[in-house]
């Protein structure tokens, strides 16, 4: 019981003390999230204050839009006590809320309102959300193709060159035979396959998913042979000593210890293989992303580059981000990896 | 819960094999050049002795062990495990390394399974891993990786790795250099008593002849590389010994004299 009055007594106390620092502190906490909402009313003004120069249908959602999130941000930030989780989450990323409703404003104000950058090849906000809104269907069709395209690809690639990577690291006869071709034709762009892959292969779909094979393959067995090949001999000493057979030296010692090497390649190959799949959409799938970004381009339609290049960036990015929690699951052990 | 862990460990009996290395030679390329390592070594040991090896570093100590092991051949001579050729590694001769050189990417439980996985008897034996992380007191770290682990800790996973294979030899290459004096002096004590227990029999690199005294029945010195055999001592003293013991210090001081140590000590 008396502890209870005496912390009792002190929590009664502090408040009373302290209340003029108190909304110090609480501006100090709070500020950048009130200064968040105040940029997206910005934003949200800078839509419905004037007349727009051109012809865009979304000006009204979007100002509507931004009021919205305007208010969800101070909310968020006066009831971050009661949201948890969500409000740490807001509270962590309202400087960028900031700067994005700035940029926003700024860009509004700069096509839409005043026209200061020529108008077809710079459009406003309101005219990529326009496109998100009409063109979904197409939009999600090439998407879908481009997914579709890149994850064949992508695995048969990563798979047949992690095979071809153990195989020459491990046995020299492999090796022997592979190395020369490897280097020969490695480091040939991918790309320059293409109108040669264009007309031998059935057609243009399997084309390209060799393209995209090819492109992954070369950076991802040069890695895991270097890998392989860097394994120390100790750890075979050790494996060997306690019965290990060279199955058993493949799969539990040479390829767990290559691992961190394999996913360098896999990485790297990511990156190689979006060029060529843009490229080879562009060129003769006539699907995809690419494919869109080139059909807008043929019709001046800007506004549909923008909204397509930002899907494309959201799902390269999204297709890197699953391979860095998938190499941090397996990579556990690994003290300082690189967090994406 | 310990005592019971040890009682689990000893119900594997294995025990020890002799072992003779018999006028064994090795050389290794430098260069181009020969480098010879090891001269005409002949050294006969019982089942069940614990022998001590002690020499200058660099004398072909380690070369030494990775012959018995079987990793790599002798240039000259043979060496027999209960009168069997040896030539390749058989988990019934394990060592522990100089390096703990535990796998990184396996926690301390699965480093100290792989003997038996490797085996293709892990399923039905896993109690014995236990039993063997208990032995070296690290039971607690068993989810550990081997980054998260001192060195000494590291040390006795690597030992805890080979005992639980129930070697008929165990090849120590200073398995306990890295250790801290008190811990060291708790190892050796827990080595001892492992060692009459199961009855394996013992090789020990080491560069302390104070160890080699206490632990070995057998020392042997070796010569400056390429090493050859330069003493054959053996130490007739009931276990457990005392490291103030008149009889080891004299002989103390005859290794170190042997070692050409004679004049400071
Ligand atoms: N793989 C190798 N290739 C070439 N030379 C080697 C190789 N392994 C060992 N040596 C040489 O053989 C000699 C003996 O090495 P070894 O490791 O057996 O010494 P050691 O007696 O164990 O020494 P320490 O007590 O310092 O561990 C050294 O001079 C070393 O340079
Ligand atoms: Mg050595």
């Amino acid at each position: 019981m008396s502890t209870y009055s005496l912390s009792d007594g002190l929590a009664s106390g502090t408040p009373r003390t302290s209340r003029a620092p108190l909304l110090a502190t609480w501006l100090r906490e709070s500020g950048v999230g009130v200064l968040a909402s105040i940029a997206w009313i910005a934003f949200g003004l800078s839509c419905l204050w004037w007349e727009d120069v051109g012809d865009w249908s979304r000006t009204h959602s979007l100002g509507i839009a931004a009021f919205v999130i305007a208010a969800v941000a101070l909310f968020g930030t006066v009831g971050a006590d009661y949201l948890g989780s969500a409000g740490q989450a807001l509270h962590k990323r309202a400087p960028w809320l900031v700067a994005l409703g700035a940029f926003l404003t700024v860009w509004e104000v700069a096509t839409a309102k005043l026209a200061w950058l020529p108008l077809p090849f710079f459009p406003p906000p309101q005219a990529i959300i326009e496109v998100y809104t009409d063109d979904l269907p197409k939009l999600l069709d090439s998407v879908f193709a481009s997914v579709k395209l890149q994850l064949g690809g992508y695995l048969i690639g990563a798979t047949v060159g992690f095979l071809t990577g153990v195989s020459i690291g491990w046995s020299r006869a492999v090796g022997y035979w592979v190395h020369p071709v490897l280097r020969f034709i490695g480091p040939l762009p991918a790309t320059a396959w293409l109108p040669i892959a264009f007309f031998t292969f059935p057609s243009s779909w399997s084309a390209s998913t060799f393209l995209i094979a090819l492109a992954t393959g070369f950076p991802v067995t040069v890695l895991t042979w270097s890998g392989v090949a860097s394994v120390s001999n100790a750890y075979y000493d050790v494996a060997r000593t306690l019965g290990a057979k060279p199955s058993f030296l493949v799969l539990k010692v040479a390829i767990p210890a290559a691992l961190p090497h394999v996913f360098v390649g896999l990485f790297m190959g990511l990156g190689s293989s979006f060029a060529v799949l843009v490229v080879a959409e562009m060129i003769g799938v006539k699907a995809g992303l690419g494919w869109y970004l080139q059909w807008a381009q043929g019709w001046a339609a800007y506004a549909n580059m923008y909204a397509a290049l930002i899907v494309m960036s959201l799902l390269c990015s999204g297709a890197i981000t699953l391979l860095f929690s998938i190499r941090d699951r397996l990579l556990v052990w690994q003290k300082g990896t690189v967090k994406w | 819960m310990v005592a019971a862990a040890l009682a689990e460990a000893i119900t594997h009996q294995a025990a020890g094999a002799a072992l003779d290395i018999e006028q064994v030679s090795h050389a290794f390329d430098l260069d181009g050049a020969e480098l010879p390592v090891l001269s005409d070594v002949s050294i006969s040991v019982e089942p069940g002795e614990f022998v001590a090896l002690l020499g200058p570093s660099g004398c072909g100590k380690s070369t030494l062990l990775r012959l018995v092991a079987g990793l790599d051949k002798p240039k000259a001579g043979r060496l027999r495990e209960d009168e069997q050729r040896i030539r390749n590694p058989h988990p019934s001769r394990v060592v522990v390394f100089q390096d703990p050189t535990l796998f990184p990417w396996r926690s301390v439980w699965d480093n100290v399974a792989l003997g038996l996985e490797a085996q293709g008897v892990l399923k039905s034996q896993r109690h014995r891993v236990d039993a063997a992380l208990d032995l070296v007191g690290l039971s607690s770290f068993r989810n550990a990786y081997p980054h998260q682990l001192s060195g000494g800790m590291a040390q006795r996973v690597a030992l805890a790795r080979a005992l639980v294979n129930d070697p008929k030899i165990l090849i120590l290459d200073e398995p306990l250099g890295k250790l801290d004096s008190l811990t060291r002096i708790t190892m050796q004590a827990e080595l001892v008593s492992l060692w009459q227990r199961k009855g394996f029999t013992t090789l020990l690199v080491t560069h302390d002849a104070e160890e080699a005294l206490v632990l070995a029945n057998r020392v042997i010195v070796f010569s400056e590389r390429p090493a050859r055999v330069k003493a054959d001592i053996r130490v007739d003293r009931p276990y457990p010994r005392h490291r103030g013991d008149p009889y080891l210090a004299d002989l103390r001081r005859q290794i170190l004299g042997l070692l050409g140590l004679d004049a400071t000590w």
